[in-house]
């Protein structure tokens, strides 16, 4: 029998050591796993690398002083087009950004899942991108004349990701419209925590979703966790939409301080559950 | 059919970028009036674009704003997009916050990227969609502040910077093109109500003028009856136009 990896919230974050890179799945406000980003938010890790198509996962670990440097193509609510704390931490000097093409950001992923160091790409050139990532080297196709840009190889010591169903050895399944990045992300990282929404029996996977819906594979899984309403506020189709309501909400507290201090006080000053009660009480309130 | 507000005719001036491109995807994703000038573009002139309903799949018919396509006929997820940008049959609409006279876009930061004054997205598809497709642009509200002489950060590369094709550009007060020796930025047509002088001054560096400047051209009444009645019946391009 394969192993049992599921952990908590608290045990994945425990095993995370301060200025580690960590990539992020989801794709703006879109399936973030977090419940894992709210735990990071109340440890004590800092100076981490996060790597991301950046939501308010980004935006909360800025708020919380996590970040030492950023890598991303964007950061966005979707909705509300522009993250205030991501903002707030640039416009401060609070973190240090590497700013990719979000094609060059995929490729950096497919190398580092496929062990590659590099993979080509026309995106970027001509572009400020090179210009601030002095770095970033071209390479001449052998087999033609064409410039290409050398992504190098997105690796990442952790990767944390968020599904819809994942069994207790760590393999999970996306039932929504679109898998974002997020099985690159587990293939890219040394190691990779899955939260979902439920946590099924292995031979339940399939009973709600076909076959090409099992995204990840146990082999590239260290630990899975149980949390529901996890991605909250973040879209997690088809178990729940984006909570525009809260978004709005956060958007306007992370803009203003006193704001924020309130929004912290009422949602975040406690563990995952407390968070989920004040959620609930919020939609209550607001129905 | 009552007279076309300027939100339509922006929205006609969107659809008339997709003329001729055939059977590639419209990613139309800097706002309404470029959104809805492409499914109009399916609807009326180009039906073989393949258009979105703002979700990852590929609707059957041209989707209303804001309606989930009740008949799909295919996917296209965000990693699709990033293939498909590189594969070529797509012309995408960025919104940009700063466009200088070759068409090099800035979504990034404005004032110094180490330590912006105002941190914007991020570079987005910008690189890749400006390198590799048919690029044009929706400016909702024109002004010396988006058409600046220098943008702060090249998120989008121009034609001097080796863009693939920067087709067009529409703004609620006219329509731009490149078709000038140079590919710099040239003033096509006005909307009707707006003076050469009202885009001159609007305008934050030198634009080639000819002559003689064209209006835009109207809505057809069925381009008007489609837009109300089929693909915009709540009026959400009326939101994204300064009236």
């Amino acid at each position: 029998m394969a192993s049992n990896k599921v952990m908590t919230v608290d045990e994945i974050v425990a095993s995370l050591s301060d200025g580690m890179t960590v990539g992020i799945g989801g794709w703006g406000s879109r399936r973030k796993p977090m419940a894992l980003v709210r735990a990071i938010c109340r440890s004590s890790l800092r100076d981490l690398t996060v790597v991301a198509y950046g939501g308010p996962d980004v935006g909360l670990l800025c708020a919380a002083g996590k970040v030492r440097r950023l890598v991303t193509a964007f950061v966005t609510l979707d909705t509300v087009p522009l993250e205030p704390h991501f903002r707030a931490a640039r416009q401060n000097g609070a973190i240090e950004l590497t700013e990719y093409d979000e094609g060059m950001f995929m490729f950096g992923l497919y190398a580092a899942a496929h062990r590659l160091p590099f993979l080509p790409t026309p995106a970027g050139i001509g572009s400020d991108v090179m210009r601030v990532n002095p770095s970033l080297k071209t390479v001449r196709s052998p087999y033609g004349d064409e410039e290409l840009v050398a992504v190098p190889a997105l690796t990442m010591d952790v990767a944390l990701v968020h599904m819809n169903r994942a069994d207790a050895r760590g393999n999970a399944q996306y039932l929504g419209p679109d898998p974002y990045m997020d099985d690159l992300f587990v293939k890219a990282a040394t190691r990779s925590y899955v939260s979902c929404e439920r946590l099924v029996d292995t031979s339940d996977l399939l009973k709600e979703g076909p076959l090409q819906s099992l995204l990840i594979s146990r082999a590239h899984v260290a630990g899975v966790v149980e949390t529901p309403n996890g991605a909250h506020f973040t879209s997690c189709e088809p178990d729940h939409g984006r909570d525009e309501a809260f978004q709005r909400l956060y958007a306007k507290a992370a803009a203003d301080p006193d704001g924020w201090t309130a929004f912290r006080e009422r949602f975040l000053s406690g563990d995952e559950a407390a968070y989920q009660d004040a959620v609930r009480a919020f939609q209550e309130e607001t129905r | 059919m009552s007279g076309a507000t300027r939100a339509e005719i922006c929205a006609v001036a969107c659809a008339e970028l997709f003329r001729g491109d055939g059977e590639i995807v419209a990613a139309a994703v800097a706002g309404f009036v470029p959104m809805l000038g492409s499914r109009l573009a399916r609807a009326t002139f180009e039906p073989d674009l393949l258009t979105t309903d703002g979700g990852p799949v590929l609707s059957a018919e041209p989707a209303p704003l804001g309606a989930q396509a009740t008949e799909i006929e295919g996917w296209l997820t965000f990693r699709d997009h990033l293939w498909l940008v590189l594969n070529g049959r797509r012309h995408v609409v960025m919104g940009p916050s700063q466009i200088d006279r070759h068409g090099n876009t800035n979504i990034s930061a404005i004032g110094d990227w180490s330590k912006p004054s105002r941190q914007l997205l991020g570079s987005r598809g910008g690189p890749g969609n400006t390198r590799l497709n048919p690029t044009s642009y929706w400016v909702p509200k024109h002004s010396a502040r988006v058409f600046t002489e220098k943008v702060d950060f090249v998120s989008g590369v121009g034609w001097d910077r080796g863009a693939h094709e920067i087709r067009g550009v529409v703004t609620n007060l006219c329509v731009l093109d490149f078709r000038t020796p140079g590919h710099r930025m040239r003033l096509r047509s006005v909307h009707p109500g707006v003076r050469v002088a009202d885009v001159v001054e609007a305008t934050g560096f030198e634009l080639v003028v000819p002559d003689e400047v064209p209006e835009t051209r109207l809505p057809t009444p069925e381009e008007l009856r489609i837009m109300r009645e089929v693909l915009d019946p709540k009026g959400l391009r009326e939101r994204e136009v300064p009236a």
